[in-house]
This record gives structure tokens, sequence and C-alpha cells, in this order.
């Protein structure tokens, strides 16, 4: 038994309602637990003032620089003493999960029995940044914990100016949009950056995101300085069975309103089923005897809309790959940036490709560290200098899949236009 | 401990295979399609005619172990002792057979785990840690996504949206809960108060100066010692001076409002991926249930639910109607602070004779 909580009137009124409530979760840990009775009075106390009251401070374990989220009360007397003295200090433990997010039961139960030993006995799962975040631990019990942690095969994830801990999707495991092993990228590259997670000494925090198609299910290109995002070259797939279901249980007026209608590159035609063309590029599926969809290759963007509304009658080719982008971030400093595409297709099929994709990934952090202003994202430094300086210190050669349009101001010097067009001609006969 | 004792650590990730369904190890990367037999249920077919069933149920996300412990007892009674989380905190029970499914939903909601968040639904927010652990917290993310997910919950259990629905809740205004078809996001009002005692002792002041978006602050000498000043005339309130300089007290009990942004979509699906828009501000942080807030999110949600097209997220459906019938519909206020006038913000200007009457 714990002694006595304290009184908790704001936070109870989170307790009512059908949603689950953190609320109730942390009153039955403070049945057991000192610490959060005390975590309770002091969170109680932030919604009386509608202010926080963690500050940092240095907290880690022995051989890493980071992954410890240190927090110590700012609640204090006169006398300097904290007001909730078992929870004077609330720190948080990074782990990072399995890819995927998959868990099998005994893994979690060890988590659980850990953490009820060692913290508070609170685990968010996840934190945004895609971490286990083992809630509540004071500064003593930081190195045992993490201790058993590792003991289980679990490594620390990243914080600070560091590679992060790295996001992949449920992917090739659970999903028919995978369109490459997204478990075995964020396998590779986590296990390649060991130490830039482990040891920040990047200029800021740099981050990866892998999903397996562009639903982009990790909000790769919004959220990660190189997200790699599953895409393919061939013709879409299609299935004529699936498709004459999905329309005899649909009808005429939802394949042209919701699937023809919201193709973004009007890629898609409803055809007499006598009449589809027979070009290379064309993918045709009859949905009746009479009516076939006729989807151009050549103008699909492989957004994936109308192969989320008729899973299983369309889907995407053979010749899969990944797509990917530089340079995504959340407002601070400049204000948000989406990730810029700067490889439009790379396969991810042989051992070999992966190995090239994670050196792509090594260039580009060897680029940022050496490059990158102190605090500045990777996107930053890609406004700051251009996107085309970028790509030459990264190796790769412009392409018109990288932009939107051409530029439309006339203020850059093309004097080197000639020498610019031979060596790009002189570049691809090598090729 | 000392240095000689220490435990060294084994660094280096996991393969995730061990931590996989059986289904998904023999079926990976050879899934054919998937379909929804009810909310909450995904059935997915693989090429080699295996089916699995998947249960995804809500979570508090910051959950206690007693918590954990009792959604693995359900997972090892009822499903086949395997979960995944989704990026939203929800939890996924796969199960071999379509017979298991009905069991596994009564339990969980027996336990008082809603089961949803499938298909276009309203799915659990993705939020931030706020008062219960962030240094440099506005809100507490944890008590506003519970209030919203109360006032949700028919939303989340059901499949009634246009399309999917994407929320997320942020303590300041970097924003960690991400890009959302809705964003609580906190909107400071008022520029830093400067605890001028403590500035020289915690802050690295260049540091501080080069954090500051609009040049705002620079070094000043304050009653004899080293400090910061503000221009409060330049000062946009941002708060980015606070992480690496507590003594710039952004966080104000009146002055910290909530702000509602709109319209941001990761997926690339029809349109390419948007960020969310600024639509309201100026909304009290009333805990511990943030009623303001919780009625012009649902006003939001149920004008789009009303009003989208079948698959329309909330920016195709506003692309489609246009921006001054989005204000029309939901009876917010355009206001002058929604005009952009960040740097590439004249891009967000309506270039054109395209105006619906």
């Amino acid at each position: 038994m714990a002694k006595q909580p304290h009184a908790t009137p704001l936070l109870d009124e989170l307790e009512k309602g059908p949603w689950p409530s953190f609320v109730t979760g942390l009153k039955r840990l403070a049945k057991d637990k000192d610490y959060v009775v005390d975590v309770l009075g002091h969170l109680e106390h932030s919604y009386k003032t509608r202010k926080g009251y963690w500050k940092g401070g240095t907290v880690g374990v022995i051989g890493y620089g980071g992954g410890v989220i240190p927090r110590f009360t700012e609640i204090k007397n006169e006398k300097g003493e904290a007001t909730f003295k078992d929870a004077a200090e609330f720190h948080t433990i990074r782990i990072m999960p399995p890819a995927g997010m998959h868990y099998d039961t005994n893994t979690l139960r060890q988590f659980c029995d850990i953490w009820e030993k060692f913290g508070s006995g609170l685990i968010a799962m996840h934190g945004q940044t895609g971490d286990i975040m083992m809630q509540g631990c004071t500064s003593e019990n930081v190195q045992p914990a993490w201790d058993e942690f590792n003991k289980m095969g679990f490594d620390m994830g990243g914080a600070g100016p560091s590679v992060r801990t790295v996001m992949s999707c449920v992917g090739a495991a659970r999903c028919e949009q995978s369109c490459f092993d997204e478990a075995k990228v964020n396998f590779n590259v986590t296990n390649r950056f060991l130490d830039d997670i482990h040891r920040p000494a990047l200029p800021y925090k740099f981050k990866f995101k892998i999903s397996g198609c562009a639903n982009d299910c990790m909000n790769a290109i919004q959220r990660s300085d190189m997200a790699i995002i599953g895409t393919w070259r061939d013709n879409m797939r299609s299935d004529e069975k699936m498709a004459r279901a999905w329309f005899a249980k649909h009808g005429v007026n939802e394949l042209v309103n919701d699937v023809i209608n919201l193709c973004p590159s009007r890629a898609i035609q409803l055809k007499d089923a006598g009449s589809v063309s027979k070009d290379a590029h064309i993918t045709a599926v009859k949905v009746s005897d009479t009516q076939a969809l006729e989807i151009n290759n050549k103008d699909c963007v492989r957004c994936m809309h109308c192969i989320n509304v008729m899973t299983g009658a369309l889907a995407a080719g053979k010749d899969k790959g990944t797509a990917i982008l530089i340079g995504g971030k959340s407002h601070l400093k400049i204000g948000a940036l989406m990730g810029t595409l700067v490889v439009p297709f790379m396969k991810l099929d042989t051992d070999e490709d992966h190995e090239k994709l994670v050196d792509l990934a090594q260039t580009v952090i060897d680029f940022f560290a050496e490059n990158a202003l102190e605090h500045e994202r990777t996107g930053e430094m890609i406004e700051r200098i251009g996107l085309a300086n970028f790509l030459e210190g990264i190796g790769l050669e412009v392409d018109a899949n990288m932009v939107s349009s051409p530029r439309s101001n006339p203020y850059v010097n093309t004097g080197d236009w000639d020498e610019e067009v031979a060596r790009m001609n002189a570049k691809k006969a090598a090729a | 401990m000392t240095q000689a004792q220490a435990r060294k650590p084994v660094e280096g990730f996991l393969d995730n295979k061990k931590f996989l369904h059986p289904k998904f190890v023999a079926n990976y990367g050879n899934w054919k399609y998937h379909d929804r037999p009810r909310p909450g249920v995904l059935h997915h077919v693989a090429h080699s005619g295996d089916q699995v069933w998947t249960v995804r149920a809500g979570t508090q996300r910051q959950m206690d172990h007693y918590t954990i412990r009792k959604l693995c007892d359900i997972a090892d009674k009822f499903a086949e002792g395997f979960v995944r989380f989704t990026i939203r905190s929800n939890i996924e029970f796969s199960v071999s057979s379509e017979a298991q499914v009905a069991p596994l939903i009564a339990e969980l909601e027996k336990n008082g785990f809603p089961v949803g968040g499938t298909g276009p639904s309203v799915s659990m927010v993705s939020h931030t840690q706020g008062w219960l652990h962030c240094d440099i917290p506005g809100t507490d993310a944890s008590g506003v996504v519970k209030s919203m997910m109360d006032n949700l919950y028919e939303e989340f259990k059901s499949e009634e949206m246009p399309n999917r629905v994407r929320l997320s809740t942020s303590c300041c205004e970097i924003n960690c809960g991400g890009q959302a078809d809705i964003a609580v996001i906190i909107q400071h009002t008022k520029p830093p108060k400067i605890n001028h005692e403590q500035v020289a002792n915690v802050c690295e002041r260049p540091t501080v100066v080069a954090r500051c978006p609009v040049a705002a602050i620079r070094p000043a000498l304050v009653n004899g010692r080293p400090s910061l000043e503000v221009d409060e005339k330049k000062c946009i309130c941002c708060g980015a001076c606070y992480p690496p300089c507590p003594p710039m007290q952004i966080n104000d009990p009146e002055h910290s409002k909530l702000a509602i942004w709109v319209g941001g979509k990761n997926s690339n699906a029809r349109s390419k991926p948007t960020f969310h828009k600024l639509v309201i501000a100026g909304l009290p942080n009333n805990a511990p249930r943030w009623p303001e807030v919780n009625a012009i999110v649902k006003n939001i949600l149920m004008t789009y639910k009303a009003d989208a097209r079948p698959w329309e997220r909330m920016a195709d459906w506003i692309d489609r109607i246009g921006w001054p019938r989005f204000f029309e519909k939901t009876g917010l206020p355009f206001t002058k602070y929604m005009i952009d006038d960040w740097r590439g913000g004249r891009a967000n200007l309506n270039a054109s004779a395209h105006i619906r009457f």
C-alpha cells in the first residue's frame, strides 16, 4: 500500500467518459507506489495552475550520450525542497520498438515487469518519434532498468541532435500495398547509424521514416529528413474476378464518382469492353461483360487512390522499389517543410540494393554533418544552399521528377549552359 | 556503480521476425487484398489463400502496466499471443479464423477498449506528452485527447465519415503531434516574460538569439547582469526561445491559447500531401475538459461528415468547396490572422479570378 493520495478534483474529471483514461491508469499505479501518488499530485498542480513544471538536465547510461529524457521537478518550497518529493525526478527511457511495432505478449510482459520494478509502471506506446517511452524513473534506477531492457535485446532510441529511432509501417508482414521489405530497411539503416543514434554529434536531429507505399502511413514526407516511400515502375496489376465483384456491389455511379473522377492525373477511363487500347502501357480490366477500366500507366502518378478503393481488383505492379524524399520537418525554425523527391526510383530486391540505399543515407548524413548550421535541419539546409548544390554534394543527378515545375523567374546565371548539357549527355552516354 | 563494474551495453537493432504473428511470417510480402467486414476489423487475404482477421482497439497511449498486462491476457486467451501498435497508439490483435473475431471484440469492449479506428472513421489522436512529462508544454495533450475521444467515441467505433480522419494535438507550436485533418495546437499570444535573474546562469545567449525566427531577441544588460531583451513588436510568440532558455517564460495560464488547424494530409492518395491550415485561434486552455475546443472540433467534423463526398479527406473537401464556404458552413470567422505573411506565404494567396459565389 502506498501513502495517502492527493486530492485530484481536476484529474478526476478525466476519469469520466467512455475512452480509456490515463488518469485511471495512474491511480491504479498509485495504489502501490508513493512515486505515482506524487506524480498525480504534480500533474494536478499543473492542471490547477495551467503550467508545466519539469525541467531538463543530464541523466544517462554508461556508453551512451543520449536516449534518456531527464526531468526534475520545479515545484519546490522556499527551502528549495520538492513539494512532491517522491516525484522529484521523472525521467523517460526511449527504447526502439521492433520494426512495424509488432510484439509478442511475452516481450510486453517483460517490459511491464522491468518497469514495475524500476520505474513508475507507466509506458507510452509509442512516442511521436517512434520509441517505446518508459515514462517515469529516478536517476538511481535509470541504469539498472536500462540494463534489463538491453539484456532482452532491446536498444536505446535517439534523442537530441542525433539520428532518431527509425520508424516503419506494418509493412510486408500484413499489407498488400507493401512495395519492399520495410523492416529490412529499418534494420539496416538503424544498425548502420547506431553510433549516430546513441552519441548525438550532428547539427540537429535526423529522422528516417519508411512507408511501403504512397499512402505513407508513417507520415514520412512531412516528418522525416529522409523519407523512403514504396512505389513501382511497371503497369498496375488487375484481377478481373475481383473487379467484376466490386462493380456488381458498387455500380457505375461509384465507379465513376469515387474511382475515375478522383484520379489526380486523369489516367483512368471507362471504355466499352471491346475497345480498350492494346498499348503496352495500358492496364485494362473488365468490370462487366460490356465495360472495362482502361488505365494509362504512363499518366499514372502511383498515388494509390484507385488501389485503395478497389483493393484486390487493382494492385501495384511487380517492378517495385522505393522513392526517396529529403528534408521534411515540422515548424521550427523556418516553417514546416515537406520532403523533396531526390530519387524517383530505386530497386530494393537484393542485399546490394539495400546496401546502396544505406550508403546513400550515409552520404546524406555526412553532407548534413559537414554543412548544416547548428540546430538546422536537412530541409532548412537545402533551402539555404539550394537543391542543385545539395544534389551535387551528395552525388545525385538532377531529374525533372524533382520539381513541380521549372523555375519561373530569370534570376539565374545560365552562362555554363553548353558545358552543363554536354556534361549531362556524356554522363548519359556513359551509363 | 563505478565504470569498472558497469555492464557494457549491447548495441544493435533486433530483427522483427520473432515478433510477428506466424501467418505474417508465412505470407510476408505476399498479401493480395484486404476488406473490412465491420468497423474495427481488417480481413487480409494472401496469395497463398491464408486469411487473417485483425481487430483494432483504442488505448489511452500512456498505459499503466496493468493495462498492458490486461491487453496481453486478452491477446493470449482470445487471440494468438501477438499484437501490434499503430502509429496512433491503437492496438491490433490478429487471429487466424473468423470465429475468433466476435469473442475477441466482446472481451475488448468488456474491458473498456473501444473497437474501431479503421476505414472512414475518426482514429485515435496522435499526441504529445504535455504537463505529465514535457519540459516546455503549454497544455496537457493527454487530457485534451481524452476529452476529444470521449466526445468522438461513436465516430471511432463506426465508419461513417467520408474518408479517414486523422487528428493530432500538440502542447506547443513545435507541433510534435504532427500534421492532421484536424490539429489542436497551443498558440502563445504574449511575448515571453523574461526572468532576468536566471538568464546568465541558465542560457547560452548566442544560441537563444540564433533560435528566434524573426531576429527579435538581442543580448542586453539588465540590473547589471547579462540577460536578453525581446523586441515585442517583432515577436511572433512562437516560443522557440523557451526550450534553449527556460527563463524566457512563454507559457501563461491565461495567454497561451489553443488554435485549430485543418486539412493536413500525409497520404499521396488523390492530391499531394498537404499541411494543415489555421482556421481558429484564441481558444482558452480550459483544463480539465477543454469544452470550447471540443465544441469546435465536433462542429468541423460534423460539417465535413454532412458535406464531403465519399473518399474526400478534409483537404480534398475544402479544395472542392473553397475556403470561403468552409468558413461559411462551419460558422468560424475568417480573420486577418489567416492571411499568410511568412516566407513563401504569397503562394497561399489567390492569384486568380477563381471565385465561388
